[in-house]
């Protein structure tokens, strides 16, 4: 008999109701949104295997351009630059990881502890509005410090009686001030991550170690830090997994595209569009394609890893 | 039931008491307040150098360079933008458009196939669970998508090519599934079904109207995106007519003549009208005019950022 129900179920699963049409139209206009903007574009990273030129419509491109193997690939690792390219890409992504969870971690720690709840609320508040800003803006905030006949710290300089410096021109100060403006950037929507778990925290440990005679630094140290492990290290193997990718705005906007600091500021993302905007798509859909499969494999590994960790935590 | 309401209260002031005890001292929170306080005013502070530029007189710039307290106060920089400013109001007009119709379009799609991914009878929903997540995992890369976009779609220099790309993705859609499936009782879709309506009464009618929060949400999400977007403009848009606030901004800080230009082909000519024009506080002025109204709007509509954004640290 169990059985029996076992197999009625099993045609009732089987079988397509009404429901399914219904649900399946509802679901049609963004399922064809994902084919068009994201499954197409996937075929489309065949591009880096051949001559790309365009000759009609994009089918009709695609099928007429002559494959030519590896040869963009050639052309990519042959020229000097992928080497300071992959060099920024990771090493502005590792401190970034680093600082982008030690900052907000600390940020968010301590501004619990502000004993004015009110002020504590203004801070955070203040300090998550550049995250609203576009990087186009931060760019003209920064042109304004930054300057060189009018920008403020220009004129601090020259009123002390010191040499104006063209800012944009010195590639020694950027890799720094780029940490700097993703740091700030950046800290405001971290502290807000982290303050939701701080403030999920069972407030009976604190007072259970403040009975045991713990202080302040004891129950950071043992008591919030063990319990944001999970998440911390979730937002760090996530950020991991995104090792290939750069924010395009915050390496081509706030430098402002100069050409002196090309040696500190291009990162793959602003290779490849320079390549696509101003060359032959072929170096930049190799540098894509690399971007892409590089990405993916980092991001399935960092995704595993979670996995093992925390089953509920991981992505797929 | 009173006694337990009183041990209730009891219980909270015992907490609170327990609050005041276990704190940092009087100097570490001084500490605290000037680092906070110093950090909040490096996020605010550049936003009040632009205002206060936008705000000055031509020549005092082109005298004293920028600063925060203007020599001279003027507003030529926005009477510039309002009596020249077709170009301007044209780039509002396309900034309001694209964000209104990218939200609402955008609302619609991600709502839709969360609503679809949260049923968990439906025949293909393991299927469609896949078109969503693969593209988190692996995507075609800028060149193809670009190659689709402007050769496959043709959406070159049309203002769809500002709005398509951005209106879906994955992460607003689990955001979406995972509300859906955790707030909307099973049993009053059940009761509506009985009722003989369909899914696509059920959706507009019994699930919309109580899913309000996560709708704000990702409304929120799309409209910031939106609204800050100067990406989409730079990849396929080429025609001025067509730039958004953003974009113009954007154009403007490479060449202020992109403004001369527009004013030229008014009439006069273009080095009589770059002459004339208040150039430094007109370019600030359009940077109040984009971040007014992100400024004046994010510190209300926080709480429903930080909810989504915490449901994607958890659930993403």
């Amino acid at each position: 008999m169990k059985k029996e129900a076992k197999t009625k179920e099993k045609v009732k699963k089987k079988r397509w109701t009404r429901d399914d049409t219904e649900l399946s139209l509802l679901a049609l206009p963004t399922t064809v949104w994902y084919l068009l903007f994201s499954f197409l574009p996937m075929f489309g990273i065949i591009i880096a295997f051949k001559d790309y030129r365009v000759n009609g419509g994009f089918i009709n491109s695609m099928l007429t351009s002559e494959w030519n193997g590896v040869e963009n690939f050639k052309f990519l690792f042959g020229s000097g630059d992928i080497g300071i390219i992959l060099r920024n890409t990771i090493g502005y992504n590792i401190v970034f990881i680093i600082l982008g969870i030690v900052v907000p971690v600390a940020a968010a720690i301590a501004i619990g502890y502000i004993h004015s709840k009110r002020a504590a609320k203004v801070y955070q508040t203040a300090m998550f509005m550049p995250y609203f800003l576009s990087w186009v803006v931060v760019s003209a905030l920064i042109w304004a410090f930054l300057s060189y006949d009018k920008g403020l710290v220009n004129g601090l300089i020259a009123s002390g009686g010191g040499e104006r410096v063209q800012w944009y021109m010195k590639p020694e100060i950027w890799p720094f001030f780029l940490v700097f403006m993703n740091l700030w950037k950046s800290v405001g929507y971290g502290m807000v991550v982290y303050l939701a778990t701080i403030t999920g925290i069972d407030k009976t440990y604190y007072e259970a170690a403040c009975i045991d005679g713990a202080t302040i630094w004891q129950q950071i140290r043992f008591i919030t830090l063990p319990l944001m492990k999970t998440v911390i290290i979730m937002m760090f193997i996530m950020a991991v997994g995104r090792i290939f990718y750069s924010d395009f705005g915050l390496f081509y906007q706030v430098p402002r595209d100069s050409n002196s600091l090309y040696n500190v500021t291009y990162t793959l993302d602003v290779f490849t569009y320079k390549q696509l905007k101003t060359a032959t798509t072929g170096m930049a859909a190799a540098a894509a394609f690399v971007q892409s499969v590089a990405g993916c494999i980092t991001i399935l590994t960092a995704n595993a890893i979670v996995r093992k960790i925390d089953r509920e935590s991981a992505m797929i | 039931m009173a006694e337990n309401v009183k041990k209730k209260k009891k219980q909270k002031e015992v907490l609170e008491g327990f609050e005041k005890f276990n704190r940092v001292s009087k100097p570490t929170n001084a500490v605290l307040h000037v680092i906070f306080i110093l950090a909040a005013l490096a996020c605010v502070v550049p936003v009040l150098l632009v205002v206060a530029i936008s705000f000055s007189a031509e020549e005092s710039i082109q005298q004293y360079g920028y600063s925060f307290i203007p020599k001279i106060v003027s507003l030529e920089g926005y009477a510039y933008l309002v009596t020249q400013g077709k170009m301007i109001l044209r780039a509002l007009g396309i900034s309001l458009f694209v964000t209104v119709v990218g939200t609402v379009l955008g609302v619609l799609l991600t709502t839709l196939m969360g609503y679809v991914l949260s049923r968990p009878t439906y025949k293909l929903k393991g299927f469609l669970t896949m078109v969503v997540f693969i593209p988190m995992v692996f995507n075609g890369g800028l060149v193809s998508t670009y190659v689709v976009v402007t050769q496959f779609l043709g959406l070159k220099n049309s203002i769809w090519a500002l709005i398509l790309p951005l209106c879906v993705s994955s992460f607003n859609v689990i955001i979406c599934r995972t509300f859906f499936q955790t707030t909307v009782p099973e049993s009053l879709i059940e009761s509506a079904k009985m009722d003989g309506a369909t899914q696509l009464k059920i959706f507009f009618s019994v699930v919309l109207p109580i899913s309000l929060p996560v709708l704000a949400t990702i409304g929120l999400f799309l409209s910031f995106a939106y609204w800050n977007d100067w990406y989409q403009s730079l990849l396929y848009i080429e025609d001025s007519s067509l730039y958004s606030l953003q974009a113009l901004l954007n154009a403007i800080l490479t060449n202020i003549q992109v403004l001369a230009k527009n004013a030229a082909a008014m009439g006069a000519s273009q080095a009589e009208v770059l002459a004339n024009m208040p150039q430094e506080s007109a370019r600030m002025a359009i940077v109040v005019c984009i971040v007014l109204p992100i400024a004046c709007a994010y510190p209300y509509f926080q709480k429903y950022f930080i909810s989504g954004l915490t449901v994607g640290a958890v659930k993403g």
